[in-house]
């Protein structure tokens, strides 16, 4: 297609699929833990980060990942330590973080017209450099799933038995927290702080209807993922659109479908019963 | 240290020794002392609130006491709590958690796992564990597509997938179908062979006719290692004199069933 023959349109492309990797994996472990609302919380918390970069003129990329990683590694002790409030606290972390960066950014010099992609994503001004700091962070998640596999499905399916089994429960929920700082400091380029939950949360939780394995469920969230992107970006082409909702629409209007198409089939071998009962 | 292949039924696998614990003030336990032979069954029982969860989250280590020790085979606590494994009252995971039987029970090798992967000797443990519940037919079944009854065999399973010298039980029969209890204690009956069992229960006529020993807990253990509840046990733990229990070894009270008659 001509489209693909441009430069930017590849790196789009290749953002998109880096972004699918660690949505889909990380993302799997959002959804079957429940834990939405604080990884909501941590993505808001990058945008601080993001001011704090263009304040200092470094890559904002990197002040994000520094933000996100602390306010993870925060909001993990502050849920394991005072279980009552602790969503409070996460909202106050999450609010805090967002009107610093605002902060930041209005104490900066200069204009700073490229604020908007890290709020909505712009997958199609990606740069190099921060491609490259996709792949590693990618690297960096994979590995770590790859090594602590077993712990960490223990730990979320069963957070006492794997206290009792003799698992630093405490650390694994830590590490599950900055490996989801990773993803969202990955996705924020695709799609942007504001809809980042979106892509976190959509190709999982659709893999999730179709499969009963964990291991499928990452594996089908990737594909989705990467569908999501790609399909996302060449509709935004097509018609003009913002890529980063785009993208979002697109797998939001896909799990709908996939949830009416699983409750119909169902409900219909249960009419059958009935039938026959009759 | 006892050779653990060659225990007998004069060998102590745990002690717990002047136990107390504490929540926010409220004494839960008070100066619990108690010895387990290797091989007992013992159900201890006691009103709700009278500490028995309690009693088994300090043996697991979940919980620090405020005074006391607890050995098991010898070692403290910390050391020894690898051969000790839990069935919980209530399977506190999510129904919906992408997960199968087979899993969830080879998870009960995960505190002995080396590597990345479970080895084929984990793999064969809880292949064993599943056929000694008689749920290895089921092996591929997503875990919140189980009736109850075979929901706890499978963590049964998993309990014991972890090869231990003691198995804790906490009201195991809370979610199970009362027409398959008895089965269900039939299993345990087996694993009694070479497994020492404690289980909790508040139901004393559940209990009892499958049981080796009988303890009574509240805030206190009275513990005689008979299986003859005195009624000064009862009176204790209960606080009032219980009729229920007149000879000893109580019977389950059934209803008459008028319609079923003819």
């Amino acid at each position: 297609m001509e489209i693909f023959t441009y430069e930017f349109m590849r790196h789009a492309l290749l953002a998109g699929f880096l972004a699918s990797i660690s949505c889909g994996i990380i993302g799997s472990y959002v959804v079957i833990k429940r834990i939405v609302f604080i990884s909501g919380g941590i993505a808001h918390t990058a945008y601080g980060g993001i001011g704090l970069g263009y304040f200092l003129g470094i890559n904002p990329m990197l002040g994000a990942l520094g933000f996100t990683v602390l306010s993870a590694i925060g909001m993990g002790i502050v849920s394991d330590r005072s279980a009552q409030r602790s969503d409070t606290i996460i909202g106050v972390m999450w609010a805090a973080g967002m009107a610093l960066g605002i902060v930041f950014v209005s104490l900066s010099p200069g204009y700073t017209t490229d604020l908007m992609s890290y709020l909505f994503g712009n997958i199609l001004v990606v740069p190099v450099m921060d491609i490259w700091l996709m792949l590693a962070l990618n690297l960096i998640i994979v590995i770590t799933v790859i090594a602590l596999y077993e712990e960490l499905k223990t730990t979320s399916f069963d957070e006492e038995f794997a206290r009792t089994a003799g698992l630093n429960t405490r650390l694994l929920n830590l590490v599950l927290l900055v490996l989801i700082a990773l993803t969202i400091i990955v996705l924020i380029r695709a799609v942007g702080i504001i809809l980042v939950i979106a892509l976190l949360t959509i190709p999982a939780a659709t893999a999730g209807r179709l499969t009963s394995s964990l291991k499928y469920m990452m594996i089908i969230a990737i594909i989705l993922g990467m569908l999501f992107t790609s399909g996302g970006l060449l509709l935004s082409y097509v018609f003009d659109l913002p890529s980063g909702a785009t993208i979002i629409l697109l797998a939001g209007i896909v799990f709908v479908l996939v949830s009416i198409f699983l409750s119909i089939k169902e409900k219909r071998p249960a009419m059958m019963e009935k039938d026959i009962g009759s | 240290m006892p050779n653990v292949d060659a225990l007998t039924e004069t060998d102590k696998v745990m002690e717990i020794s002047g136990l107390s614990v504490s929540f926010n003030g409220t004494q839960v336990l008070d100066k619990i002392d108690l010895t387990v032979y290797h091989r007992d069954f013992i159900g201890i029982i006691g009103p709700n609130g009278g500490g028995k969860s309690t009693l088994l989250r300090a043996i697991l280590g979940l919980i620090t006491p405020d005074r006391g020790s607890i050995s098991i085979m010898g070692r403290p606590q910390k050391q020894g709590r690898h051969m000790v494994s839990y069935v919980p009252q209530y399977a506190s995971f999510d129904r919906d958690f992408p997960i199968s039987v087979w899993e969830v029970v080879l998870m009960g090798r995960i505190g002995q796992k080396k590597g990345l992967r479970f080895s084929p000797q984990d793999k064969e443990l809880a292949l064993q564990a599943l056929e000694r519940v008689e749920m290895d037919g089921l092996k591929e079944r997503q875990i919140g597509r189980l009736s109850g009854g075979e929901r706890q065999r499978v963590m049964v399973a998993r309990a014991l997938a972890a090869k231990p010298q003691i198995l804790l039980l906490d009201e195991p029969t809370a979610s199970v179908d009362s027409r398959f209890e008895a089965g269900f204690y039939d299993i345990l009956k087996e694993l009694n062979q070479d497994i020492t069992i404690i289980l909790v229960s508040h139901d004393i006529s559940a209990v009892s006719a499958y049981v080796k020993t009988i303890a009574c807990l509240n805030q206190q253990l009275y513990y005689q290692h008979a299986k003859e509840l005195t009624e000064e046990m009862i009176e204790h733990a209960y606080h009032c004199p219980v009729h229920l229990i007149a000879h000893g070894i109580p019977h389950r009270v059934l209803e008459p069933h008028d319609g079923v008659v003819g």
